[in-house]
């Protein structure tokens, strides 16, 4: 490594401080200059912050957009989601493959192009989707490949791609990404006219516990798809004994088909921000963190603006809104491509600059999380709700919904329909208006919640979404008559294999059982009995796991095996002979005549 | 005597000291939760999942849960037993662990808690991953096929021994220890009396020119099964109470 290569990774280390607890974003910006965070730029940096090589490692190891290794000047990450793959996903990929000649998390012998796969980038409504060079690519065609391996091996310029942008903000100069909104249906809680400082306004006229009293008498529940009491949460970290308490708000939004955060990030920043200041003046903090996925890089900066002019109009920094001795202020933390960082005790792993893995509970985060601090951990789209309720009045926001689920719910909507995009809709829908509403009346199924939600058959159409009966943090994923479900399911486990953090036994190694299982029955190898098996592993997995992630892994799995058995059954059959039907003694011969590198003598023909 | 908190498990009253882990508590009263991570002297990793215990139906595991009073924990149950036992073929099934030549043998907590769990031979495929093996430093092997990802080692080498030398690397099921040096072993100052060494409950970091030593006949598990010396606590505290 070059003296000047030694002296900037260095000074990255200095531009934070040296500070171990920043160490997510000095390897991002490692990684961002100089391609890579080598093992030499590990032990650098674990001396500057005095850490240790190994737990650098760790970090970078963890994260898919983080590398040790060199990798290609421009890198194509392809987005591998089930919804990316209905629109065409996998011709796109093997067109990639084929124009530059190598595989998946291969670089072109010339060095100048990676390709990787990645996990829902959340474009579900206008996929095929891509990030090349951390600029976001929508509705990719077969026909682009040639123009963009031409263009990026000439210049290695992905902007130069981007011929159309996108609307609302995405336009803006700080974004300028082709990116759509899609916003179908306006409701009156997200996607009303917000007049900013309106609501902070009437929240710092009240003292905190008003405020909280608000949120209570509101009946707001968190809108990441757990549905907690928002205001039970406040109180807690409210009441605990503690100097320094902490507002996060968890944009990794992860979910595959799940595309609502994309679009408050760049169109309802300022409301999400209000709604952290609010929640700040409510349990006495003054720092709040917006943990942004990795995948959402785009909008750091118009997110960065947006904190600028709301410090420039006295609504974050000192007395907020007038308000003495109400001081609160947001940093934007960026995240590097991982799922399972949407958990909220591993989101707090990653703000701390640790591998994103979950913690165990108690401590709850709002006793002890960020640095040890309280911490309240909210949805992005939960503090526009906030927002809209200080600037309404908690009586009004009651009224929307139903007893338990007040308010609306934003849906993205993607799959097998005519009008993909985001809606804004009160709770208590059915499924079946759900349909009707997006034009995906034909559907045989519908993936309520992302691969951690439910899959529901005809049979559930009359089915209601709503904390009561099907919660989702929005994610509807609608399959047409043609789709094959269990394709679908294995899909959706190589998901979690890749995202699963590995730390407890049931997910890192359950997963990757049950995917086996279910490849097999996808063969038509399985016998009758394997349905007991797959029961029984993926309740193994639900029950012991140690986060919602593996708490929800085996939930496609199965619901299909309840909703679709079916489509299990058809495939299952007692083995004639009595063998083992996934055995293939054709094919272990052949293998073992590989291995040993010679014919035996006995094989006829 | 307000620091005794007293609470049941699978119906039996247990007296814990407050600030106390349901396992430790159990421990104490001579109930064996089945573990594979969690040890005494360590803080708990709660990655291996075999302590998982049910409080209102809701699973826990019980090497972090703080025991609280009047708390029922159901600890053997027909789905609890069968999911821990499916937990240690998932352990075995992700390794590759060769019982019958491994030096581990007899003292090995994953080969007693098969033993213990009625694992026979597992249902589930092997999947025969490929994992290196460190044999550079003079005195210590590490075998990463018989690794079980519990993180004893990276916890008692920077908390008992100050070292720091283990940490996760990689993620899902291509994580692995990772040691603190730009490939091997030998480049760390590990040494052969680091609690990292003698905490590894399998075949993983071994001392090296000692295998075998012990006969069989006489290794830990060859005449009670895992976990007994914690039941026999369950007698003497019985003996000890006044009749």
């Amino acid at each position: 490594m070059d003296v000047s290569t030694k002296s900037s990774i260095k000074q990255i280390c200095r531009d934070f401080g040296n500070d171990r607890k920043r160490l997510m974003d000095i390897v991002e910006a490692i990684q961002e200059k100089h391609g890579r965070v080598s093992g030499e730029a590990m032990d650098i940096i674990a001396h500057e912050v005095a850490s240790h090589r190994v737990e650098v490692e760790g970090v970078v190891s963890f994260y898919s957009f983080l590398s040790s290794k060199p990798q290609g000047k421009s890198v194509i990450r392809l987005d591998d989601c089930v919804s990316c793959n209905m629109l065409g996903g996998k011709h796109l990929a093997e067109a990639f493959k084929k124009e530059l000649g190598i595989n998946f998390g291969e670089t072109t012998p010339d060095g100048k192009i990676t390709l990787e796969r990645t996990a829902c980038i959340g474009m579900c409504d206008q996929g095929p989707a891509a990030i090349i060079n951390g600029i976001i690519f929508t509705r990719l065609s077969t026909d682009a490949v040639k123009e963009i391996i031409h263009t990026l091996r000439e210049s290695g310029d992905a902007r130069k791609l981007v011929k159309n942008l996108g609307s609302g903000n995405n336009a803006s100069d700080l974004i300028q990404a082709m990116v759509t909104n899609n916003i179908r249906k306006r409701g009156p809680v997200i996607f009303a006219d917000f007049d900013s400082g309106v609501a902070l306004k009437n929240a710092l006229a009240m003292n905190a516990v008003e405020v909280i009293r608000d949120i209570k008498t509101a009946r707001l529940r968190g809108r990441g798809g757990a549905g907690f009491p928002t205001g039970m949460k406040w109180d807690f970290a409210r009441e605990a004994d503690a100097t320094r308490r902490f507002v996060l708000c968890n944009a990794d939004e992860g979910e595959p088909g799940t595309f609502k955060d994309r679009v408050l990030l760049t169109e309802c920043a300022d409301m999400i921000i209000e709604g952290m200041t609010i929640s700040g003046y409510a349990i006495g903090s003054e720092e709040g963190i917006i943990y942004l996925r990795g995948e959402y890089k785009y909008i750091q900066k118009h997110l960065e603006k947006v904190l600028e002019e709301r410090r420039s109009k006295g609504l974050l920094g000192k007395n907020v809104g007038g308000k003495r001795g109400f001081n609160f202020d947001v940093r934007v933390q960026m995240g590097a491509g991982a799922y399972v960082c949407g958990e909220e005790t591993a989101l707090i792993s990653s703000c701390e600059g640790a591998r994103g893995e979950p913690r165990d509970r108690p401590p709850f985060p709002a006793q002890q999380g960020y640095l040890g601090a309280p911490t309240i951990i909210n949805n992005v789209e939960t503090f526009c709700c906030v927002a809209r309720i200080l600037e309404k009045g908690a009586p009004w926001f009651a009224q929307i919904g139903s007893q338990a689920s007040s308010g609306t719910k934003l849906f993205s909507v993607s799959g097998d329909c005519t009008r993909h995009g985001i809606y804004e809709l009160p709770y208590g829908i059915t499924l079946k208006e759900l349909l009707a509403e997006v034009g995906g009346e034909d559907a045989q199924a519908v993936q309520v919640g992302g691969p951690s939600g439910q899959c529901i058959g005809p049979d559930g159409f009359n089915r209601i979404v709503c904390y009561e009966d099907l919660a989702t943090g929005g994610s509807i994923i609608i399959f047409g008559p043609d789709r094959d479900m269990l394709e679908v399911a294995s899909e959706f486990m190589d998901f979690y294999i890749d995202e699963s953090c590995g730390w407890c036994t049931p997910c890192r190694v359950g997963n990757v059982l049950i995917k086996e299982k279910l490849d097999k029955i996808r063969k038509k190898q399985g016998e009758p009995e394997d349905l007991k098996y797959l029961e029984e592993l993926c309740l193994t997995v639900k029950t012991m796991s140690r986060c919602g992630l593996g708490q929800t892994s085996p939930n496609m799995v199965l619901t299909t095996m309840q909703n679709f058995k079916s489509l299990y059954e058809k495939r299952l059959s007692k083995s004639a002979d009595g063998t083992n039907k996934s055995f293939d003694l054709d094919a272990a011969l052949r293998d073992s005549v590989r291995i040993q590198g010679r014919e035996p003598v006995h094989l006829e023909d | 005597m307000n620091d005794i908190i007293k609470f049941v498990i699978d119906g039996k009253e247990i007296s814990g000291r407050k600030g106390q882990t349901i396992i430790q508590a159990a421990d104490d009263a001579g109930v064996y939760i089945p573990r594979l991570c969690y040890i005494k002297k360590l803080k708990p990793g709660a990655s291996c999942r075999l302590c998982t215990v049910l409080i209102n139906n809701r699973p826990v595991a019980a090497c972090t849960q703080p025991i609280t009073e009047n708390m029922a924990v159901l600890n053997t149950t027909k789905e609890l037993d069968l999911y821990r036992k499916n937990l240690v073929e998932m352990l075995f099934v992700e390794g590759n662990h060769f019982c019958m030549f491994c030096e581990k043998s007899g003292n090995c907590e994953l080969q007693g808690m098969g033993y213990r769990l009625g694992v026979t031979a597992p249902k589930f495929p092997y999947l025969f991953p490929l994992r290196d093996v460190d044999a550079t430093h003079p005195d210590i092997l590490i075998d990463r096929n018989r690794c079980i990802l519990c993180g004893r080692c990276i916890r008692s080498s920077r908390d008992l021994d100050g070292k720091n030398i283990f940490q996760y690397v990689g993620r899902g099921h291509v994580k692995r220890v990772g040691i603190n040096a730009d490939a091997i072993l030998s480049q760390t100052n590990m040494s052969v009396t680091d609690e990292a060494v003698s905490l590894c409950p399998v075949g993983a970091i071994l001392k090296k020119r000692v295998g075998f030593a012990v006969p069989i006949g006489k290794r830990l598990f060859d005449h009670q099964p895992i976990g007994s010396d914690i039941e026999a606590k369950a007698v003497k505290v019985a003996k000890s109470k006044p009749a």
